[in-house]
């Protein structure tokens, strides 16, 4: 990937005003997104006299920067416990849906086979039909998933945008590979682990940022299903403190109160940084990984 | 055979032969052959119909009188379609399904074009460092939640906000574009803007890096100007996909998204955020009225699905590919 431009020999001369617009638009863009996570960083990061004195968020550098802010949200035990709540879900979420994920497309990518049809379609079906809320309510309730941590998790396990991506990417995968596999004589389960999965890392590394993502970011099957708020996750924590600004309901004798901005910044900071690290090592798979979904679909 | 030879399966993705068809073998033969894929795919097989088709089948609780403590699903009397009558006199879910349909024809307007206008000010960079720098930029707000946005976009625009904290500050009085309903649909749809149009672009990107440079050559030799050629060869070659995109938004035209407007709602009042899943959650789990709640959410599933597969067969009649899948 070089800098360098390339324009065609065709290609006129850009010209002054054009190259202004466009310039400007891109910064006018980058700042939209960037500047609110400048000073909601930046005021997660300054001293509670600072953000006193300033009345709000802060926008100018120059007062210093200290983790006050960062030290007294791990001293929060509702904070604290939510964040290893919400780690442990995305962990465990993840790789249950990576693994289920990847079997069933792997399954599905095998037209022909015994029970493929019926597979297909119970997965397909899903981008048109939905139980509607109530009644996954009412089933998880009577599964006795209340107050249960796997009611964060088994509802929304498996995405079928995910499998139909895995399924695409699988069935792109050469036939002759197949072939020469089964004359050596490997049986599916080793196909898939040593020559399939391999080959698959980069959508497979889409898929799981996707997974990852909507289990860190998940509150509302949390706020359904989980009464007792020290089950809660940092999502949820988040709505209630920032967005609500309220205290957590019946939390378990311990201070609940919304704390101050500069804390409540570092909570929305804590939240975004797992997207703001692993992103980076997976954009550049989205445009494949996305639209082989989008297309094959 | 050596794996260097399929290095890059995506590149082929496109045009992969078509698999052989295996012949049809007695159901028993093909059993003993295909159990292992019949064991992975158990699991998800497991979870989908755990989670997603048996409650399906729980929509019967909108056409029943549904005791939840005394009767259950299966002992509560059937009541036919009295809850779907009650639904279509309540006013409180004409304005749900008003706010739901002003919202999605609001965002048809001044969302649907921005992710295409994006992608096309993409494209046109030259430089590949900036255009991938923007890039990530523009698709990081994806991958927050609703909750982060919102709490973004209260720390800029809401009444203890940055922007009225400014306006304060010299002299003027604040602003709070957070609880205001009449702007309400203003709010939302930059929300929209702001999270997903980025991300939104990137099927546009693809579109257009599909299109033959050839073309733009012909036609600059034959002294067509950057605008002609926008007009007459870019823009015709992601029309597919701006066509199947513009069906399918149709066909989706009744879901605006659940968490945005749930987390607003107290803020700005029922009156302008109640849309058609918020009605469901406050009319069935909040009063506990779940199979009134039920029946119209069963409304929404059924109209929803019409308009999609109507959405579809539309977009075969245009000659487009027809796609059952959100893209």
């Amino acid at each position: 990937m070089s800098a360098k431009a390339k324009r065609a020999a065709w290609e006129e001369k850009p010209t002054v005003a054009g190259q202004t617009a466009k310039g400007a638009s891109i910064v006018v863009i980058a700042l939209l997104i960037l500047f609110p996570l400048y000073t909601i960083a930046l005021t997660s990061l300054s001293s509670a006299e600072t953000v006193q004195r300033v009345g709000g968020l802060v926008v100018w550098p120059g007062d210093g920067i200290t983790f006050e802010a960062y030290e007294q949200m791990f001293r929060n035990p509702v904070v604290l416990r939510s964040l290893v709540v919400s780690l442990a879900v995305t962990a465990v979420g993840t790789v249950v849906s990576v693994l289920v994920s990847i079997l069933g497309a792997y399954s599905l990518s095998k037209p022909g086979s015994f029970g493929h049809k019926t597979v297909l379609f119970s997965v397909l079906m899903m981008f048109v039909v939905f139980p509607g809320l109530i009644p996954v309510y009412l089933w998880v309730s009577a599964l006795g998933l209340r107050d249960n941590y796997l009611a964060m998790i088994l509802p929304m396990a498996v995405s079928a945008f995910n499998v139909v991506v895995l399924r695409a990417f699988f069935m792109s995968l050469p036939q002759e590979l197949f072939d020469s596999a089964r004359i050596d004589g490997a049986g599916e389960f080793r196909v898939l682990w040593q020559i399939v999965a391999p080959l698959s890392k980069a959508v497979i590394a889409v898929v799981t940022l996707f997974y990852a993502v909507a289990y860190w970011n998940s509150w509302f099957n949390a706020f359904l299903y989980l009464d007792d708020t020290s089950k809660w996750p940092l999502a949820l924590v988040l709505r209630t403190y920032v967005v609500e600004s309220a205290p957590l309901p019946q939390a378990s004798g311990l201070s609940s109160a919304p704390p101050t901005l500069a804390v409540k910044m570092a909570i929305v900071m804590v939240a975004i940084v797992p997207a703001l690290v692993i992103y980076p090592f997976v954009q550049k798979h989205f445009k494949k990984g996305v639209i082989i979904g989008a297309v094959k679909g | 055979m050596s794996t260097t030879t399929i290095e890059s399966p995506a590149a082929a993705a496109g045009d992969a032969p078509p698999r052989a068809p295996q012949p049809k073998a007695h159901w028993l033969t093909r059993l003993r052959r295909d159990w292992p894929l019949l064991l992975m795919a158990a699991p998800m097989m497991l979870l989908v119909w755990g989670f997603w088709w048996i409650p399906t089948l729980g929509n019967v609780v909108a056409f029943q009188d549904y005791k939840p403590y005394t009767g259950g699903i299966l002992g509560s009397r059937l009541v036919g379609f009295t809850h779907f009558q009650l639904l279509f006199s309540d006013p409180e879910f004409t304005r749900a399904l008003v706010n739901t349909l002003s919202i999605t024809a609001f965002q048809l307007v001044f969302y649907f074009p921005v992710p295409i206008a994006l992608a096309l000010l993409m494209h046109s960079l030259v430089s590949e460092r900036l255009r991938s720098m923007l890039q990530s930029i523009v698709y990081l707000p994806y991958f927050f939640s609703w909750v982060l946005v919102i709490a973004i976009f209260q720390q800029m625009l809401g009444g203890a906000g940055l922007l009225s904290q400014t306006l304060r500050g010299a002299g003027f009085e604040g602003v709070d574009w957070m609880t205001n309903p009449d702007t309400f649909i203003l709010l939302v749809t930059s929300q929209a803007i702001w999270k997903e149009a980025g991300f939104g672009a990137i099927i546009f990107l693809a579109a257009l890096a599909a299109i033959d440079p050839n073309l733009y050559e012909a036609a600059a030799v034959d002294g067509a100007g950057r605008w002609r050629r926008l007009w007459h060869i870019t823009l015709p070659g992601i029309r597919p996909v701006i066509v199947l995109l513009l069906i399918l938004r149709l066909g989706d035209a009744l879901n605006v998204g659940f968490e945005q407007f749930f987390l607003q709602r107290s803020a700005v009042g029922s009156q302008a955020s109640e849309v058609f899943d918020t009605f469901v959650y406050y009319s069935g789990i909040r009063t506990g009225d779940f199979d009134y709640g039920a029946a119209a959410g069963l409304f929404k599933g059924v109209v929803g699905l019409v308009l999609i597969l109507a959405a579809n067969k539309a977009a075969h009649l245009l000659g487009e590919r027809g796609v059952y899948s959100k893209s």
